[in-house]
């Protein structure tokens, strides 16, 4: 591959491609999910989700909210059944789900965790 | 008394117990299509759907997504929810939607079922056997939540039709049609991980904030509920490309030319999104630019190929032009479709003074200084009573069908020209990428079904624009702006002359992948095509092309042909001092010399200054 290629690289933040040691401290990559802004069910999971992730981001957008943590996401279904007060099976987030960046690493009865691999 | 499955066992019966391998017919006959592309595949089993869907659950929750649109539309409906409308102009977007969208949904409703039948393994062969019935349901849906639109508002019906013939809407056809002709493998990279993982919220989320930001309750509702199962899909993407990456290290390579290709169709195909949400939404949610940074550069280039770098992938080639290109893209495919929308289903305006301010916010170093001037000047015709329109019908790309309107890398006032010299016949690019696409597999891309090229064959309803709107099925209204006039001088058939017929590089399932290019000369007898570039006039958004005679005389073919279309540009004077190229080269014509005297072959490009 050419060297233009390279030096597309991964800094979109304009810069320099960083030196080899602050490459090693670089941040850690962010995994999130949009959901639908409707009603109190998706207000269930976003405070579970709050709660569960420390270090979590909650953005607003017309009919959308974005929640972004550093590393992993993790989603509980006790928890989100507490903040329901009602059962809640782990397969219901398909329907609050609207897109998400990361891998969906599992997505058992009582969990479900987006995380990037390597 | 038998205890209740576990979902992965559930699944694990589902997609492992229900499969079988089949003993008196040859496997490679039952699975005909999962070898030719060179991909290898040793454990079929490795394969997982991190959703661990099951049919029981799959009925359940989209029955559940579907009561809860219906309601909505509904409401919307008994309500009289399209008054409430931020604009009526907002329903451009959703005309472009239907039209180019909808189909797609289709076309790949078509293409997963015919992956569920014929992927070897069970795992995959489930999770496209669901999304096959997801497309489907999204066809359908958007239909019904358009329909209420349509009841009220012109250029929403004849959609099916609309989408084989209208020039702008070739861009998502070639584009699909690319990706079905492709195999198995390849069509799984370009329409899961690249469209679906890379692009998707490039396309999706911005429609859908758009329609809940412009009161559109329904395509929001629509939108978001195709959407979940678009989560689907791109978890789909995403375990196909580590299974092909981890199964075999010789699929490496094989992947990296995919995802270098299908990214830049893709990226190609949302230029069309692009202006949407910069121009044809009257309440903005977020500029082009942002949304691009955000859902491509942020999550896909800083995340997703971070961990793709684990198995050697690289971020895809071209990559760094579509990222100089945010700030020019938006402005340059809307004045496009400005210029051109006499021929289209949607209308174009000006943007009005807030929306100019928020342009330049949003683009301070390039919207004032390239951008608003033609704009500008469009203004002041119209405060003259006229409309500014390209008399005349556009160059375009041989590979994503898009008229040629891009710029070269780092020069915004330079349109971009590519060529190749292919088996004697001439082809035209927009930009590397689509030519580095076109260099990989010449022989599947001479096939492409180019509209102005048809037209100019005569394949489209007849010689003027009246005869080519009406075989479009776009209706006096559709497009708010009509213009009525006759372009184009037409030729008699010439004697066929075949010039193909060596083999190609092309991969293929058949031995023998030989098609003679949709555009050679033979098919325009003694005419040939002509493209004309003005050079630097941004007022005129790509050359044109024509369809002359060999034998006409150079005089004949400025005062006829040439000025009628740059007098598009008011300020235009026939015959003022003009130094013109010939394909790249100084070409000193006189009055009396011949097109083919001059050397100007079929497809020529013809270039001048003033």
């Amino acid at each position: 591959m050419s060297g233009s290629r390279e030096a597309t690289g991964l800094d979109h933040d304009g810069g320099r491609a960083p030196s080899d040691g602050a490459r090693q401290a670089q941040r850690v990559r962010t995994v999130g999910v949009d959901l639908q802004e409707a009603g109190e069910d998706a207000r269930g999971v976003v405070v579970a989700v709050e709660r569960d992730n420390p270090g979590a981001t909650v953005t607003q957008l017309p009919g959308l909210v974005r929640i972004q943590v550093p590393g992993r996401l993790v989603i509980r279904r006790a928890s989100v059944e507490e903040q329901l007060g009602r059962e809640w099976e782990t397969h219901e987030f398909q329907l609050a789900i609207v897109s998400y960046h990361g891998h969906i690493a599992e997505w058992d009865e009582d969990e479900i965790v987006i995380q990037w691999d390597h | 008394m038998a205890q209740k499955l576990s979902m992965k066992q559930r699944y694990s019966a589902l997609t492992r117990d229900l499969d079988w391998t089949p003993d008196y017919v040859d496997p490679a006959r039952v699975f005909p299509y999962t070898a030719f592309e060179g991909i290898k595949v040793h454990d079929w089993s490795k394969w997982e759907d991190p959703f661990r869907l099951t049919v029981d659950a799959y009925c359940k929750y989209q029955a559940e997504k579907d009561k809860r649109l219906y309601a909505v539309l509904d409401g919307f409906a008994q309500g009289q929810g399209h008054l409430s409308l931020s604009d009526a102009r907002y329903l451009n977007s959703m005309k472009l939607f239907l039209q180019g969208v909808t189909p797609l949904e289709y076309a790949a409703h078509r293409h997963f079922a015919f992956l569920a039948r014929y992927y070897n393994g069970p795992g995959p062969r489930f999770a496209a056997l669901c999304q096959s019935i997801d497309e489907l349901r999204h066809t359908q849906t958007e239909v019904h939540t358009l329909s209420t639109y349509n009841r009220y508002y012109g250029g929403m019906h004849s959609w099916p039709t609309m989408f084989d013939r209208v020039w702008y809407l070739s861009v998502p056809k070639s584009f699909f049609d690319d990706a079905m002709s492709a195999g198995p493998f390849e069509f799984l990279i370009a329409i899961s991980f690249s469209f679906e993982y890379l692009l998707t919220n490039l396309l999706f989320v911005p429609f859908m904030s758009g329609a809940s930001f412009n009161g559109d309750l329904p395509s929001m509702t629509f939108g978001f509920s195709a959407q979940s199962d678009e989560s689907r899909h791109m978890t789909l993407g995403l375990e196909a490309i580590k299974f092909l990456l981890e199964q075999d290290e010789a699929n490496v390579p094989i992947i990296q030319e995919w995802i270098d290709k299908w990214f830049w169709r893709g990226y190609r195909l949302v230029a069309l999104v692009a202006q949407m949400i910069d121009y044809m939404l009257p309440r903005k949610v977020m500029s082009w630019k942002e949304s691009f940074e955000l859902y491509f550069e942020e999550q896909m280039l800083g995340g997703l190929f971070k961990d793709l770098e684990f198995y050697g992938i690289t971020p895809p080639r071209h990559v760094e032009h579509a990222i100089a290109e945010k700030d020019l893209l938006s402005h340059q495919v809307y004045w496009t479709l400005y210029s051109f929308s006499y021929a289209a289903a949607f209308t174009t305006t000006l943007p009005d003074p807030a929306h100019r301010a928020w342009l330049r916010e949003q683009y301070p170093d390039t919207f004032e200084r390239y951008y608003q001037p033609p704009f500008d000047r469009a203004a002041a015709i119209q405060e003259g009573g006229g409309r500014f329109f390209f008399q005349g019908l556009p160059q375009l790309c041989q590979v994503c069908q898009v008229p040629m309107l891009f710029t070269e890398p780092g020069d915004p006032t330079t349109l971009c020209q590519r060529e190749r010299v292919y088996r004697g016949e001439r082809y035209h690019f927009c930009s590397d990428g689509c030519q580095w696409i076109f260099d990989r597999e010449p022989a599947k891309y001479v096939q492409a079904w180019l509209p102005v090229h048809q037209i100019y064959q005569g394949n489209c309803g007849g010689p003027t624009v009246p005869d080519v709107l009406a075989w479009y099925g776009i209706q006096d209204g559709d497009a708010g702006s009509t213009s009525a006039r006759s372009t184009t001088p037409t030729g008699s058939a010439g004697t066929p002359k075949p010039r193909w017929g060596l083999t190609m590089p092309v991969r293929a399932i058949t031995e023998a992948y030989e098609f003679p290019s949709r555009s050679r000369a033979e098919l325009y007898g003694d005419d040939q095509l002509v493209h004309v570039l003005w050079k630097g006039n941004m007022l005129l958004a790509a050359a044109a092309t024509f369809r002359v005679p060999r034998a006409m005389p150079w005089a004949e073919f400025l005062a006829g042909v040439v000025d009628p279309w740059a007098a598009s540009d008011p300020d235009y004077r026939p015959g003022t001092g003009r130094s013109w190229t010939l394909d790249g080269r100084p070409l000193e014509p006189r009055d009396a010399d011949t097109l083919a005297d001059l050397g100007v072959g079929h497809k020529s490009l013809l270039t001048f200054d003033t």
